[in-house]
């Protein structure tokens, strides 16, 4: 108990700490749910009853909001995060095969975090370097021209680094 | 405070040092293209290299200069040279390449790409003889992978700020509005109102506080140049919103981008950082009494914050759901105060209309169709980029003649234009000219600028599945013809893929794409039909053997699909550990 309060309270602090201390001048619900993710890459509970302390709104407003955003995930993260984009042009020189194959490659049947919780599989609708698809990222870095075999190789070496800072 | 002639004097001095100065310059994009190409490796290797070998050089990381297939893109210039550019260069490739054109003085072979500047390099073709590069006329993007878009005294170097400094020690407000009705810029954003009739719309407002507000949410996948200006020359569409602000009487701007696009969102507050340090931001710019505030504002993922009032509700921090209008936002806009808002390309013509005047822009492009065109081609084509066209040029000379067809001389099939809500051509649209009316005309739309490209390879139906699949994803939900209309259409077409599809399916995916149009309350519903129609007005036979024939004239089709959708997994968010949260909230108080 007392240990899952500690860590419960070292959250919540981490959480107040990114809300308070955001460096763009317009702060509301969104910015500071942004801030969170950032921080922690997710939202859990406590930073939506900081968030609506901190902005002065509902938990209902702050819900609405967090759960509209497809950028915000609700349980934490594993260590690392590969999106597969499957827009048009990705679609169109391979992307589907990237994504089944790279499934197969993590044992999920969707988008997810692997059992060891050492990857998450997201799916992107463009990743905004349409000219070097079909386009991945590792942790937030590009790589494009990506097979699905040189998809797998990169998820394996992030799955095999250490962990991610947020 | 920093006069004009100072900022200039200083820009002069460096850029002399750079291009003429005692070190070679490396330029490499790392936008998100370069990025992904592999180029921030490139950048390590070069700065590793060069130390190695005790090789004084100056490396830059510049946005991109447009001709994506060849990257990454190593680009030196050394004192008083011409620019060489070597392509798709590797990190392994760099030591050799120092070694050989820095060391030994000799021109690698293989990995040339062509030069650019004056002097000719001997055994490199010229850049400007290509035709990727010569059917170009560059405004918005005359900088892009040329200069750092982390330092504001290259871009002043090359001419920035000085129309600025023109408009606000020559001219009226009134005259800079007059200057871009007059040159017939129209929106770049997708629906092409006339940008200058619009900033005239908020000047007639006199509320002491108004906002323009620059559009760079753009999720049209496809399109990525709006992001492209961002991470090439963000300065451009500083000294743009500068010029809005200037002309409309507002003191506030603001750029949205989407939250992830690391690059884009560094480089754009870094360039505002850059130019409140050196007074062109705030109080008394250029010590005139001219006071502009600019700041970087993110929103989630969502495409219809691109939407103009689901923009002004994401910057409020709500879910970026559109408003109805009226009252519309030159009355009432972000936070209730007067609002203008504009694409990042649109703001980045200001610059260069202003100084060079509204004839000199008005003269370049057909029709109502003015200026040029930032096009963006990616798909089943040789040469993938961003290129700059003078408005008329056709859809051919775009795509056959810059882009270089599909690689290994396939035929085109289809081209997507404008993002998912514009529509499909196929290869007898060819001749149809980059003009806003002309494309509207034959079903499609410029729109961003995105143009796909796919070969006899593709199967019209499955690439229209993952359009209709975008815009069902995409759907905000808070109007219910949009949000039930586009999961019919995806479940349609999705059967039709899976080639289990009904005969009927045609006549009621025409009837919910009409009841979609007429009672959507933005863009996205009303158009949301348009990937359908235009694919059947295309493709029609490809639909009918689909279902009438049970057959895919590509064989993409009749497998298992992965269609992402809009719906949260529900363990996700009903998971049974969830406790009650206890909070002072608003409602119990
Ligand atoms: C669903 C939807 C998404 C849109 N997304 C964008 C966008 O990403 N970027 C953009 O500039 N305009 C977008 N627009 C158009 C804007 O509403 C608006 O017309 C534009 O930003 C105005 O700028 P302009 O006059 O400079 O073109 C979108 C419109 C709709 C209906
Ligand atoms: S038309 Fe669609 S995207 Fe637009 S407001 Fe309605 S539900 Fe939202
Ligand atoms: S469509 Fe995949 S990066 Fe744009």
């Amino acid at each position: 108990m007392t240990v899952a309060n500690t860590s419960n309270e070292a959250l919540r602090e981490r959480i107040q700490k990114a809300i308070t201390h955001q460096k763009r001048p317009t702060v509301t619900v969104l910015s500071s749910l942004l801030a969170v993710q950032d921080e922690i890459g997710y939202i859990p509970d406590v930073a939506i009853e900081e968030v609506a302390k901190f902005t002065d709104t509902t938990l209902n407003d702050v819900w609405g909001v967090a759960s509209f955003y497809k950028n915000f995930r609700f349980t934490p993260p594993s260590a690392h995060t590969v999106e597969v984009c499957w827009g048009p042009t990705c679609h169109l020189v391979g992307a589907t095969k990237v994504m089944t194959e790279l499934m197969g490659h993590l044992g999920l049947k969707d988008e997810g975090d692997t059992a060891d919780k050492k990857l998450t599989l997201r799916f992107n609708t463009c990743l905004g370097a349409c000219s070097q698809a079909p386009v991945i990222s590792v942790d937030h870095h590009l790589w494009g021209k990506v097979t699905p075999e040189r998809a797998c190789k990169l998820a394996d070496k992030a799955r095999e680094s250490g962990p991610k800072h947020h | 405070m920093p006069t004009y002639a100072e900022l200039k004097a200083r820009a002069d001095k460096q850029w002399q040092d750079l291009t003429a100065g005692d070190r070679p310059w490396i330029r490499v994009g790392t936008a998100l293209c370069g990025q992904a190409a592999g180029g921030v490796e490139v950048v390590e290797a070069l700065k590793k290299t060069a130390e190695a070998k005790g090789i004084k050089v100056t490396v830059d990381e510049v946005g991109c200069i447009g001709m994506c297939y060849a990257e990454p893109l190593v680009d030196i210039q050394k004192p008083g040279e011409s620019r060489l550019f070597f392509k798709n260069v590797s990190a392994d490739d760099v030591p050799a390449l120092l070694e050989s054109y820095l060391v030994k003085n000799q021109i690698p072979t293989g990995k040339v790409f062509g030069y650019l500047g004056a002097k000719p390099i001997a055994g490199a073709p010229n850049i400007a003889d290509m035709p990727q590069w010569k059917l170009q006329n560059r405004i918005a993007l005359r900088n892009a992978g040329t200069t750092a878009p982390d330092d504001i005294f290259q871009y002043i170097a090359n001419n920035g700020f000085a129309a600025l400094n023109k408009a606000l020690t020559e001219m009226k407000p009134a005259d800079v509005i007059q200057q871009m009705i007059d040159s017939g810029l129209r929106g770049r954003g997708g629906a092409a109102f006339p940008t200058g009739t619009k900033w005239s719309f908020l000047v007639k407002n006199t509320s002491p506080v108004k906002y323009i507000l620059c559009n760079c949410e753009e999720g049209d996948p496809g399109a990525y140049n709006d992001k492209g200006i961002l991470e090439s020359d963000p300065y451009t569409l500083v000294e743009g919103l500068l010029l809005a602000g200037y002309a409309t009487g507002s003191s506030n701007g603001i750029i949205f981008v989407r939250h992830g696009h690391d690059g884009p969102i560094d480089r754009a507050e870094m360039a505002v950082k850059q130019a409140y340090e050196n007074g062109l931001l705030g109080k008394n710019i250029l010590g005139t009494s001219f006071t502009f505030n600019i700041e970087v504002a993110l929103t989630g993922d969502s495409y219809v914050a691109g939407e103009e009032t689901a923009l002004m509700e994401a910057i409020e921090g709500h879910r970026s759901m559109p408003r109805s209008r009226p009252p519309f936002p030159a009355a009432f806009g972000v936070w209730g105060k007067p609002s203008n808002i504009n694409n990042v390309k649109s703001l980045s013509y200001a610059p260069e209309i202003i100084l060079k005047g509204a004839q000199w822009f008005s003269s370049i492009g057909v029709n109502k169709s003015k200026g040029t065109a930032i096009v963006c081609l990616s798909g089943a084509i040789k040469y993938p980029g961003w290129y700059e066209i003078p408005m008329g040029l056709s859809l051919s000379q775009v795509i056959n003649v810059i882009g270089g067809g599909p690689p290994s001389g396939k035929k085109v099939k289809l081209l997507q234009t404008g993002g998912p809500l514009g529509g499909v051509l196929d290869a007898n649209s060819l001749n149809i000219k980059i003009d806003f009316e002309e494309m509207s005309a034959a079903g499609a739309i410029l729109g961003s600028g995105g143009i796909i490209i796919a070969d006899e390879d593709t199967c019209a139906v499955d690439l229209t599945r993952v359009l209709v699949a975008f815009c069902q994803y995409e759907s905000c939900g808070k109007c219910f013809p949009c949000r039930l209309g586009m999961t019919h259409l995806l479940e349609f077409v999705e059967r039709i893929t899976k080639l289990e599809g009904r005969p009927a399916d045609l006549a009621m995916m025409e009837s919910v794409g009409k009841n979609m149009q007429a009672g959507s309350l933005c863009g996205h519903g009303q158009l949301g039909f348009n990937p359908i129609r235009s694919a059947l007005k295309f493709f029609g036979s490809d639909f009918k053997m689909h279902i009438e024939q049970k057959k895919c004239p590509t064989g993409s089709c009749g497998k298992p699909i992965i269609s992402p959708r809009n719906t949260r997994p529900y363990a996700e968010m009903a998971r049974d550990d969830r406790q009650p949260i206890q909070v002072a909230s608003k409602a119990s108080k």
